[in-house]
C-alpha cells in the first residue's frame, strides 16, 4: 500500500491536535487566500493550457468565487464552530444540551479536471475549517493545473496536514484502499461509473461520502419568455468553459414554434459573445482531451446542425453548436454532452416536457424559462432535481448561502458555504447533566410500576397544541 | 424473488402518483400511526414481552411512548419543516427568489433491530411519512413477534402501497437490497453496516447508517460515585444490556474500583430485588446464539458480581468484571449483554488515549464535578453522541441529531434529523426574465476591467 505511509502521518498530525484550535484553522485558511492571490497569473496560465480556459472565465470561476467561498468562511468561522444549543424539556432545565461540530480526521478529496482550482479549493476550504487534515488528489487529466497545485500547494499550507497525491486511475485506486474519514467525490457521472466506485470502496471502511456527479441537465423554454434573453442567458450557461460545466444546460425543451424562435436569437447572442469565428474569440474555450474531442464531435450527427458545428482535431476546437429537431433515441440524447453543443429536442407543451423530464434519471440541475411564474413555478413543483434555476442558468451555485448537490444518479450530499463546514463536521449530540436532583431520575428506574409510568409520560410528552381540555 | 420487486415498484408507482406529497395526506397517515398505537397498544406490549421479556411498564416507556413522542412532534412541526426556506442573497440576486425546497426522496427503506425492534423501526417510518416518501419496512425477524404484528398492524392503518412491511431473514434482505431505494436506514451491526452501503453503492442511494461498537465510561475520582453508580446501572443493565448506547465498559482510577463495584452491587440489589431472576423487570437475552457469544465474554474473567446464567432461559445476571485487560475478548467486541468490564487508568488522559485508540463509539459517558475534565473529554474525543453525568439521556432530547461516526455509523435522525434525512434539500433561485442589463457583465466579449467592477 504506496499511501499507508502517507495517510498515518496524517492521522498522527490530526490525532495531535493541531489543526483543532481556530487559530490555526484561520491560519491555513488565509495561506489558502494568499495561495489564490499569487498564484493566479499561474491559475489563469495552467487552465489555459489545459482547456483554452478564457482568463475571464478563470478568474470568475477559480478565484474571485473561491474567495467568496473563503471569506464568507472565515467571516463566520466562529459563530459556525460554536456548540449550538437546543431547547430542552422540564426536567433537563439543569444540563446542558447542545450540538459539538467535531472533525472527521483525514478526508480525501478527489478533484475532477474541469473546474481544477475551484472544485479542490471549496470543499479544502470546508475540510480545513473543520479542523480536518486533508489529501487532495488533482485530475491528472489537467494535467498543468495538476503540477502547479502539486509543487506549490505546499508552500502555503501546513505539510504535515495536508498533501497532495498525484497520478491517474491506479493511483487513485491504491489511495481508496486505504482508511478515510470522509471522501468527497466531484467528477462524471458518464462511463465508468466511478461515482459508484469511490462509494463500493468507502463501504469498506464506514467511510460517509460525499459525490458530485452530473447528468443531463434539462432546460425547458415556455412559449411565454423574452426570446432575446433567454438566448443569451442559455448561450451563455451552455458554452462557459467550451460546454464542460456540470450544471450546464444540457439540452432545451420548447415547442417548434419556441425553436424557430430561438434559433436567430441563440445565433445572434453567439455572435455578440464570440464574434463571427468564435475560434479567434479569446473568450471561448477548448476541449480538454482528444479523448473527450472525439467523444463530443461523434454527438453532432443528431438532428441537424442549425448553428456551428465546425471542429477542428488538432486545436480540440468544437464551435458553439445548436442542434435542432433531436430525437431522444439520438447520440446526443444518451449522455451527458460535456461540450459546446446544444441538442433542442422539440415537445408539444409544458406536461410534455415535464414527462420527458420525469422519465430520465433526476439531474444535477434543471431549468426553466418563462415570464409566467406558474409556469415555472410547475416545473419545480412536477420534477425533481439537485438545484433548480428559473429564467437564468448556472447562477444558483454562486449563491453561497444555497446548497449545492445532487440527488439519485447526480450525486448525494451537498456543499458550498455553511453547508461545505456542516459537510465535513460530525455533528455530535452532547448533554451534560446535572449531578444532583437525582430524584427527579426516581420514575425511570425499575422497580417499574404505573405510577411511575405515569411521572414519565407527564415529563417527557409532547402535548398537541389545541389539546387543552378546557370544556 | 418477484415478491420484492413488486412490492418495491408499487411503492414507486404509488409515489409517483404524487399523493404522499401534500402534507394533509402525511398528517393523515401520522394520525392513523398514532391510532394504531394507542389502539393496538395491548398487542405491541404482548409482543415486546414475548420477543425480549420486557415488562409492561418498561416496555411502554421504552418504545411506545418514544413513538407517541415522536408522533406528535412531525404532526405539529410538519408545517414548519416543509415549508420553503429563504436564504441570505447577494448583490446581484436581490430581486431574485432564493430558497430551499423541501421535497421527498421517493421509496425509503427502513432496515430495523431486534433490540428496540418497535421504536426502531417506527421512529425513522414517521420521518419518512413527514417528509413525503414511500417507505418499505423491514422489522428484524429476531424479533419475530413484533415483526409480525408491525407486518399485520401497518396495513390496516396506511395507505398499503405506499407503505409496505417485508418480513424474513437474511435471504430477504439481500434481495431487498438488490432493489433501487433513494435512501437506506439502516440499524444493526457495523459489519451487516459495510454490505448495506456496498449495496446501496450500486445504485448510488444515500445511507443511514446506525451501528453500534463500545460506547466508554469514564468515571473521574472527584464525582458522586452513588449517583454516578446508580445511573450507569440503568443504563447498562436495561434491555439486559442490549442497548447500542449503553456505557459498555467502565474506565476509572483503580482506587476507586471497588466503591464503584459495590454501588453497582447496591443499586442491582434496589432496582431488580435479591433475586434479579424472579424479578419482572429483568429481560433476558434475545437468543441462544446471543447468550453463547455473551458467556465467551466470561472466560478467564474476575467475576467481582453475578456471573449466574440459565440456557433454558436465555438469563445471564447483572455481572461486574474487574481489572479487566484492554487486550481480553471482552474488549474487543460490543457486549450487547449485561456485563459491564471495569478496565483501570492512571488518569484522564490515560482514558482519552486509550479511548482514541479505538474505533469512534456510537455514545461516550463521563462522571465528573469537574466541569473543565468534562469539556475536557469531549473536546479530546469524538462519538455519535455523549452525555455528561448521566447515560443513554442525549438520546431523548428531541433536538439533538442521534446517530454514530466511523464505525458507528453515519448519518443521523429524530425529531427534525429525521425529516432531513429523508428529504431533498433542492437550491432553487428564480430570476426575473427581464432585467437583462445587469446579467451584461459576466458574459462575453470579457475584459478584466469588467471583472472588477
Amino acid at each position: 500500500n504506496p499511501y499507508a505511509g502517507l495517510v498515518s502521518h496524517l492521522r498522527a498530525s490530526w490525532l495531535s491536535g493541531k489543526t483543532r484550535p481556530m487559530e490555526y484553522r484561520v491560519a491555513q485558511l488565509e495561506a489558502l487566500g494568499r495561495f489564490l492571490d499569487d498564484k493566479k497569473q499561474e491559475i489563469l496560465e495552467a487552465t489555459e493550457l489545459d482547456m483554452g480556459k478564457p482568463s475571464f472565465e478563470a478568474f470568475f470561476s477559480e478565484i474571485l468565487l473561491c474567495k467568496n467561498e473563503l471569506n464568507v468562511t472565515l467571516n463566520n468561522l466562529s459563530h459556525w464552530m460554536k456548540d449550538e444549543h437546543v431547547d430542552k424539556n422540564l426536567v433537563m432545565q439543569l444540563d446542558s444540551a447542545f450540538i459539538r461540530k467535531d472533525p472527521y480526521g483525514v478526508v480525501l478529496i478527489i478533484v475532477p479536471w474541469n473546474y481544477p482550482v475551484r472544485l479542490f479549493l471549496v470543499p479544502l476550504i470546508g475540510a480545513i475549517a473543520d479542523g480536518n487534515c486533508a489529501i487532495i488528489k488533482p485530475s491528472e487529466i489537467s494535467k498543468n493545473t495538476e503540477r502547479l497545485v502539486a509543487e506549490t500547494l505546499s508552500c502555503y499550507l501546513d505539510n504535515d496536514c495536508f498533501a497532495v497525491v498525484t497520478g491517474g486511475v491506479p493511483e487513485t485506486t491504491r489511495l481508496l484502499e486505504n482508511k478515510f474519514d470522509y471522501i468527497f467525490f466531484t467528477g462524471t457521472s458518464r462511463s465508468p461509473p466511478v461515482g459508484r466506485i469511490v462509494m463500493t470502496a468507502a463501504a469498506k471502511h464506514l467511510t460517509p461520502v460525499t459525490l458530485e456527479l452530473g447528468g443531463k441537465n434539462p432546460c425547458y423554454v415556455s412559449d411565454t419568455c423574452d426570446v432575446t434573453n433567454v438566448a443569451r442567458r442559455v448561450a451563455w450557461g451552455r458554452f462557459f468553459n467550451a460546454g464542460q460545466t456540470c450544471i450546464a444546460p444540457d439540452y432545451l425543451l420548447c415547442t417548434v414554434e419556441m425553436q424557430d424562435k430561438l434559433m436567430p436569437a441563440l445565433r445572434e447572442a453567439i455572435t455578440e459573445f464570440f464574434g463571427p469565428n468564435p475560434r479567434e474569440s479569446p473568450d471561448f474555450g477548448r476541449i480538454v482531451s482528444d479523448k473527450q474531442f472525439q467523444r463530443i464531435r461523434a454527438l453532432l450527427c443528431s438532428g441537424r446542425v442549425a448553428i456551428g458545428g465546425q471542429t477542428d482535431e488538432a486545436e480540440r476546437y468544437i464551435a458553439p453548436t445548436v442542434l435542432a429537431d433531436v430525437l431522444p433515441s439520438d447520440p446526443a440524447m444518451q449522455e451527458e454532452i460535456f461540450g459546446p453543443v446544444l441538442p433542442i429536442v422539440v415537445i408539444a407543451n409544458m406536461d410534455e416536457a415535464i414527462d420527458f423530464i420525469n422519465a430520465r434519471p433526476r439531474p444535477l440541475a434543471l431549468y426553466a424559462f418563462s415570464c409566467d411564474s406558474k409556469v415555472v413555478n410547475q416545473v419545480l413543483e412536477r420534477t425533481s432535481s439537485g438545484g433548480f434555476c428559473g429564467n437564468d442558468t448556472l447562477m444558483h451555485v454562486t449563491l453561497t448561502s444555497l446548497p449545492f448537490g445532487g440527488i439519485g444518479n447526480s450525486g448525494l450530499g451537498k456543499y458550498h458555504g455553511k453547508f461545505t463546514f456542516d459537510t465535513f463536521s460530525h455533528h455530535r449530540g452532547c448533554l451534560h447533566r446535572n449531578m444532583g436532583l437525582e430524584t427527579l431520575n426516581t420514575p425511570r428506574y425499575p422497580p417499574y410500576t404505573q405510577q411511575k409510568l405515569g411521572l414519565l409520560t407527564s415529563t417527557f410528552e409532547v402535548k398537541r397544541r389545541g389539546t387543552c381540555t378546557l370544556l | 424473488m418477484e415478491r420484492m420487486q413488486q412490492i418495491v415498484a408499487r411503492a414507486r408507482a404509488a409515489f409517483n402518483s404524487g399523493r404522499s406529497r401534500p402534507l394533509e395526506f402525511r398528517i393523515q397517515q401520522l394520525k392513523a400511526l398514532e391510532r394504531m398505537v394507542q389502539e393496538r397498544e395491548k398487542e405491541i406490549l404482548a409482543a415486546l414481552k414475548a420477543d425480549l421479556n420486557k415488562s409492561g411498564p418498561n416496555a411502554y416507556s421504552h418504545e411506545v411512548l418514544g413513538v407517541l413522542r415522536e408522533l406528535v412532534l412531525a404532526m405539529e412541526k410538519l408545517p414548519s419543516w416543509a415549508a420553503p426556506q429563504p436564504v441570505k442573497k447577494d448583490l446581484l440576486s436581490l430581486r431574485d427568489d432564493a430558497y430551499i425546497h423541501y421535497e421527498p426522496l421517493g421509496v425509503v427503506l427502513v432496515i430495523g433491530a431486534w433490540n428496540y425492534p418497535f421504536v426502531l423501526v417506527m421512529q425513522p417510518l414517521i420521518g419518512a411519512i413527514a417528509a413525503g416518501n414511500a417507505v418499505v419496512v423491514k422489522p428484524s425477524e429476531v424479533s419475530e413477534n413484533t415483526a409480525k404484528l408491525v407486518a399485520e398492524l401497518l396495513p390496516q392503518y396506511l395507505d398499503k402501497d405506499l407503505y409496505a412491511v417485508v418480513t424474513g431473514g437474511v435471504p430477504e434482505t439481500t434481495e431487498l437490497l438488490t432493489q433501487r431505494f433513494d435512501h437506506i436506514l439502516y440499524t444493526g451491526s457495523s459489519a451487516v453496516g459495510r454490505i448495506v452501503m456496498a449495496a446501496a453503492a450500486k445504485h448510488l442511494t444515500p445511507v443511514t447508517l446506525e451501528l453500534g461498537g463500545k460506547s466508554p465510561c469514564y468515571i473521574d475520582k472527584d464525582c458522586d460515585l452513588a449517583v454516578a453508580c446508580r445511573r450507569i446501572t440503568w443504563g447498562k443493565y436495561m434491555n439486559c444490556g442490549q442497548t447500542c448506547i449503553a456505557p459498555d465498559y467502565i474506565l476509572c482510577d483503580p482506587s476507586i474500583q471497588g466503591k464503584v463495584v459495590e454501588n453497582i452491587k447496591a443499586t442491582l440489589k434496589e432496582f431488580y430485588g435479591e433475586d434479579v431472576k424472579s424479578s419482572p423487570d429483568y429481560g433476558r437475552i434475545i437468543n441462544k446464539h446471543h447468550f453463547k457469544r455473551i458467556l465467551a465474554l466470561l472466560e478467564g474473567q474476575k467475576i467481582a458480581h453475578g456471573g449466574e446464567t440459565d440456557e433454558a432461559s436465555c438469563f445471564i445476571a447483572p455481572t461486574i468484571l474487574t481489572d479487566v485487560s484492554p487486550e481480553s475478548k471482552v474488549m474487543e467486541e460490543e457486549i450487547f449483554g449485561p456485563v459491564l468490564p471495569i478496565v483501570t487508568v492512571k488518569s484522564v488522559a490515560e482514558a482519552i488515549e486509550f479511548i482514541n485508540l479505538r474505533e469512534k463509539p456510537l455514545a461516550l459517558y463521563v462522571f465528573s464535578n469537574n466541569k473543565q475534565l468534562i469539556r475536557r473529554v469531549i473536546s479530546e474525543t469524538s462519538s455519535g453522541g455523549m452525555t455528561a453525568n448521566d447515560v443513554i439521556m442525549h438520546s431523548v432530547v428531541p433536538d439533538l441529531p442521534f446517530g454514530g461516526v466511523g464505525h458507528s455509523g453515519m448519518g443521523a435522525y429524530h425529531g427534525k434529523y429525521s425529516f432531513e434525512t429523508f428529504s431533498h434539500r433542492r437550491a432553487c433561485l428564480v430570476k426575473d426574465l427581464k432585467l437583462e442589463f445587469v446579467n451584461k457583465l459576466r458574459y462575453p466579449p470579457g475584459s478584466m476591467e469588467m471583472v472588477h467592477l
